[in-house]
């Protein structure tokens, strides 16, 4: 599993984003997009073209986390939001990984290839990576939302910092990437 | 020093705008763009001596910590004096005084709700229920205009404002009132006879006008004196709402949001 995370302002500037993996299941928490690495702009677009999907759903739902609203089937991508009350939105890309049958090397006899088969669906079962639109997925990114909310807060309450401004902080980074490994 | 807060926000979008147009340019080279402040992160960050960051604070730490008057009074009147220098007339320095409070609004928003997120939560931990919910957003006028009376004069004032009320003339349907009695900013300030015009609390309806924008509710808001015998300090915040609103409030109303 794959992610993108940004942030971005109630007036559509991005803010803050980052790229990481899935650090659960024995994931090393780097992100390996289908997109070749110099066409990871499309991210963004993929991001991006959801926008408005959240803009609808932003005034017909009052909750802050709006959960899985998009999907963007030629690359398998999943889009989830949260609305903070100011209006800034957070969006969080996920993509699973390739389907074993093109990534993996074949020529597996069939008694290992069903034993990758039990071993996968059991990983899916538990883990959020595989199965994107599950409840326990949807949980997942709900409490990663939380934790980022809660980091956003601290660096809005900060005086030198005005609506609309890039977060820089490194410090912010490293909190999001933790909040990453600790619940994606 | 020229500028004003609003305008100067609004500059720093358009400057982080063009900012991030060149960050999405260089998508291509996120390591380095990681890279950059974690390498200089030891010689460039700078940490407290006690090693915390605002990250490491907890956001509810201060939330009974209540601020001593007096030294609120103080700061009150300096704000005050500051905004007073170089105005033409009493409307501009309402408008000014509003627009220190703008930002604050925008920020009391989001604190409000992630203090309010992080006592239910833990309340539905303690009593292992999920009956708590984390707050809505409001989405339409009525709910806006009860979590500034309600919750938020309660984080500022420690108290609910006195009365919410409708404008009653039909020409005038956006405009709300929200009336404090005896407002705090006020305690300690006499005006001068000759501005008899002028409310301080007007940087109070600057916060309103920021929490109402944050939501998405555009909004004039304005603070009027409206004496009685009894609250010779009583003040009215006039709400005045945008078209768009008014006209997001006819879909959603057809729409059964509430």
């Amino acid at each position: 599993m794959s992610y993108y995370f940004t942030i971005l302002s109630p007036s559509d500037a991005p803010l803050f984003n980052i790229a990481f993996g899935t650090s659960k299941s024995g994931g090393d928490g780097i992100a390996r997009f289908r997109f070749p690495d110099s066409a990871q702009y499309m991210n963004q677009f993929v991001i991006h073209s959801s926008l408005d999907i959240v803009e609808e759903a932003q005034w017909m739902n009052g909750n802050m986390y709006l959960k899985h609203i998009d999907t963007y089937p030629p690359a398998a991508a999943y889009i989830s939001a949260f609305l903070t009350p100011s209006g800034t939105r957070f969006l969080l890309l996920h993509q699973p990984p390739q389907p074993p049958s093109t990534s993996s090397t074949g020529g597996s006899s069939l008694l290992s290839s069903s034993f990758s088969g039990a071993s996968s669906s059991r990983a899916s079962s538990s883990s959020v990576a595989a199965n994107p639109t599950s409840p326990q997925t949807e949980e997942a990114v709900r409490q990663f939302m939380n934790e980022v909310y809660e980091n956003y807060v601290k660096t809005i309450m900060s005086p030198f910092y005005r609506q609309g401004m890039e977060i820089r902080s490194p410090v912010f980074r490293t909190k999001v990437t933790a909040a990453g490994r600790k619940w994606l | 020093m020229s500028q004003h807060p609003r305008h100067s926000a609004m500059l720093s979008i358009s400057t982080s705008n063009s900012n991030l147009a060149n960050a999405g340019a260089d998508k291509q080279q996120p390591s380095q763009n990681v890279s950059t402040p974690t390498q200089s992160s030891s010689p460039g960050l700078r940490v407290p001596s006690n090693r915390k960051t605002i990250y490491d604070r907890h956001l509810n730490r201060s939330r009974t910590a209540e601020l001593s008057r007096a030294s609120f009074a103080f700061l009150f009147s300096e704000m005050v004096t500051y905004a007073q220098r170089r105005v033409t007339g009493i409307q501009d320095l309402e408008k000014r005084l509003n627009e220190q409070g703008y930002p604050l609004g925008l920020r009391l928003l989001d604190l409000l709700f992630y203090r309010t997120m992080s006592s239910s939560t833990s309340s539905s931990l303690s009593s292992s229920s999920t009956s708590s919910s984390p707050p809505n957003r409001p989405l339409r006028i009525l709910p806006l205009l009860h979590l500034i009376h309600g919750p938020l004069w309660r984080l500022l004032f420690q108290r609910s404002a006195d009365a919410l009320e409708h404008s009653v003339s039909p020409e005038t349907p956006n405009e709300y009132m929200i009336t404090d009695n005896d407002p705090l900013v006020n305690t300690y300030i006499s005006v001068p006879r000759e501005m008899s015009m002028l409310n301080c609390a007007a940087f109070v309806a600057g916060i309103i006008e920021g929490v109402c924008d944050g939501c998405g509710f555009e909004a004039k808001v304005s603070a009027h004196n409206q004496p009685t015998e009894m609250w010779p300090g009583r003040t009215v915040f006039l709400l005045r709402f945008g078209d768009s609103v008014m006209e997001r409030e006819k879909v959603l109303e057809r729409a059964g949001v509430r």
